[in-house]
């Protein structure tokens, strides 16, 4: 009978990285071949940036500031949201095409796995940011902070959204369809972002719309990037909801929230699915 | 103990708005080391959710199993390191190529990026998929697909191999391809356990045959032991036309020697005591009360007899005979 062959030496922490490594590798492969993924999620934040200066910018009046200015820090927000929910759509494919019960038959870690799926979206998350970026400093938007508050700004967008990842790769294993998490995080997202301050001063929508923008976590996130890029308007009326008074610490603990709630809860999850 | 021994599995699952669904009721099951044995059965019969508890993907409820002498519930990742699983559909990545695909379940039995790349140029070349190693699997054949998933089975060169269904909706050229890979696999002293609804193939590649329905094994034996245990001959008539299937019976009743049962649509089968004169008599009775007959013959008892007297109904279903045709 031929030999059976042996794994390589190694611990729980090296094995712990190489699978990360590998699973990372293969979802890196994966935005290299099917290269439309990575296209269309840089497409459209320039697309938004574009429409929204030049649509709405003629017609919102942000006192004390151009629109521009005003606009980049809810295009990142929005952005980096809706490209956290990549992790919900691919674990449920993988798991349909039966990808996650070959791996959950091999001697490796299953929260590797989870790892390099949202490691994946981070690293689209930070392209896009890149692209986005350019495109605003064409259409006029400047950066008012310290080099190092611009860099707390971006890693607080991209910290929020890695946490995301983590929710969305949760439920993409629990709805166990590609479709319904990509309708879902669709109808679900898009109110999340637009009744926030993200687009709009949240001080002038109806009162209900208000009070909810005030407490939305995604106003937060993006207060707390407007303030770190030095893009807040002078005189903007701050709503009296905590979150609205302290925007850095709510998405601080939101993304300790999300993570110690979701990372055991996904990693418990990866054990037990099956198609 | 035998070398992979599952005792009183049992699997409910409750399905939202359905009844719960016992997907293993009390399963047994012994394979002794090196030999081929099948679990034959039709859709739902449990044998997918048997492979499935055997190779770490669901917990039983209850019951124990054991491979080599190792906890199958207690000891997953030890059992991980001995398996390979090759299911009913190919469960490879479709956006890297054959080549990276096996790359990638080397290193990730921790075999070291060296040897994993050595042994996925071993497996294209054992599977024949070298022209297409380094095409991404999305512009592969269903046949190549399913080279390819079992070659991943087979990386770390396991002692013990699960096939879940391995030549399920292949047409009949890849299906001989497959099976003699297997053949290959079983004579280098693979301990494999396959399951199957075709009984053609469990006749063929297996040593033991454990049949399976609704959750639990009904009967064990190799394939001969299992058509000598119903016994003698058959007559076997096919209508031509299927509203005088009830009328046919009735004579296969009459000259038979047990119950008649329907194959399939049109074909009925029946035991008989004495085989040309009880084929001589249901010809001429047919004949006689105007019913046309496109087939009728005497053989002896197939895998399929078997399933049906065990079962009360035929092994293969209407949607596995489509495939088969198509």
């Amino acid at each position: 009978m031929t030999t059976t062959l042996k794994p390589i030496p190694g611990n729980a922490v090296t094995r712990f990285v190489s699978d990360g490594a590998v699973t990372t590798w293969r979802n890196m492969m994966k935005i290299i071949r099917v290269p439309e993924i990575l296209l269309f999620s840089l497409i459209q934040p320039i697309m938004f940036v574009l429409l929204f200066t030049y649509v709405f910018g003629a017609a919102v009046v942000i006192p004390g500031s151009d629109y521009t200015s005003f606009l980049m820090a809810g295009i990142f927000a929005q952005t980096v949201v809706f490209g956290s929910t990549y992790s919900g759509s691919a674990m449920a494919q993988d798991l349909k095409d039966g990808i996650i019960d070959r791996f959950r038959t091999l001697p490796m870690s299953g929260a590797a796995v989870l790892v390099g799926r949202t490691t994946g979206d981070l690293v689209i998350n930070t392209l896009s940011m890149l692209v986005m970026m350019g495109t605003g400093l064409i259409v006029g938007w400047r950066v008012k902070s310290s080099p190092l508050e611009f860099l707390a700004g971006v890693a607080i967008l991209l910290l929020f959204a890695y946490a995301f990842s983590w929710v969305m790769a949760f439920l993409g294993m629990s709805v166990k369809s590609p479709e319904v998490i990509n309708n879902a995080s669709f109808l679900i997202l898009f109110p999340l972002t637009f009744i926030s301050n993200a687009f709009v001063p949240s001080e002038n929508l109806p009162t209900p719309l208000r009070i909810f923008a005030e407490w939305n976590p995604v106003s937060a996130l993006v207060q707390s990037a407007r303030e770190l890029f030095g893009n807040v308007p002078p005189g903007t009326i701050v709503g009296d909801a905590w979150p609205a008074q302290n925007p850095i610490a709510t998405v601080l603990i939101g993304v300790a929230v999300l993570l110690i709630v979701f990372v055991p809860l996904s990693i418990r999850k990866f054990a037990t699915i099956s198609r | 103990m035998a070398f992979i021994e599952a005792r009183d599995l049992v699997k409910t699952y409750s399905p939202k708005g359905s009844p719960e669904v016992r997907a293993l009721d009390g399963l047994n099951l012994e394979v002794q080391q090196g030999s081929v044995t099948a679990l034959l059965g039709p859709n739902g019969a449990g044998k997918t959710t048997t492979v499935k508890a055997l190779t770490t993907l669901i917990k039983p409820d209850s019951g124990s199993a054991f491979i080599d002498g190792v906890d199958v519930v207690a000891q997953p990742q030890a059992i991980r390191r001995m398996i390979g699983a090759s299911g009913q559909y190919a469960a490879v990545d479709q956006n890297l190529t054959g080549f990276e695909n096996l790359v990638m379940v080397g290193r990730l039995y921790h075999l070291g990026a060296k040897v994993a790349r050595q042994r996925a140029k071993e497996l294209i070349e054992l599977f024949d998929l070298v022209e297409a190693q380094n095409r991404t699997v999305k512009g592969y054949s269903g046949g190549m697909r399913r080279r390819i998933d079992l070659a991943g089975a087979l990386v770390i060169r396991p002692p013990v191999l699960f096939l879940d269904e391995p030549t399920t909706g292949l047409d009949p050229r890849s299906r001989i391809g497959l099976w003699e890979v297997i053949e290959q696999l079983v004579n280098d002293g693979t301990t494999v356990l396959l399951t199957t609804q075709y009984l053609e193939e469990a006749d063929r590649l297996a040593d033991s045959i454990s049949v399976i329905d609704n959750g639990r094994v009904i009967a064990k034996g190799t394939a001969d032991e299992l058509k000598a245990s119903v016994g003698g001959l058959r007559v076997a008539v096919t209508v031509v036309d299927e509203v005088q299937i009830d009328a046919a019976r009735a004579i296969l009743n009459r000259f038979g020697s047990g119950e008649s049962a329907v194959l399939n649509g049109r074909t009925l089968v029946v035991p008989v005591s004495d085989g040309p004169a009880a084929l001589a008599a249901i010809v001429s009775a047919a004949a006689t009360e105007g019913i046309g007959l496109h087939d009728a013959g005497m053989r002896r008892p197939t895998l399929d007899d078997v399933f049906l007297q065990l079962t009360g109904h035929a092994a293969e279903t209407d949607e596995a005979e489509k495939e088969t045709a198509a």
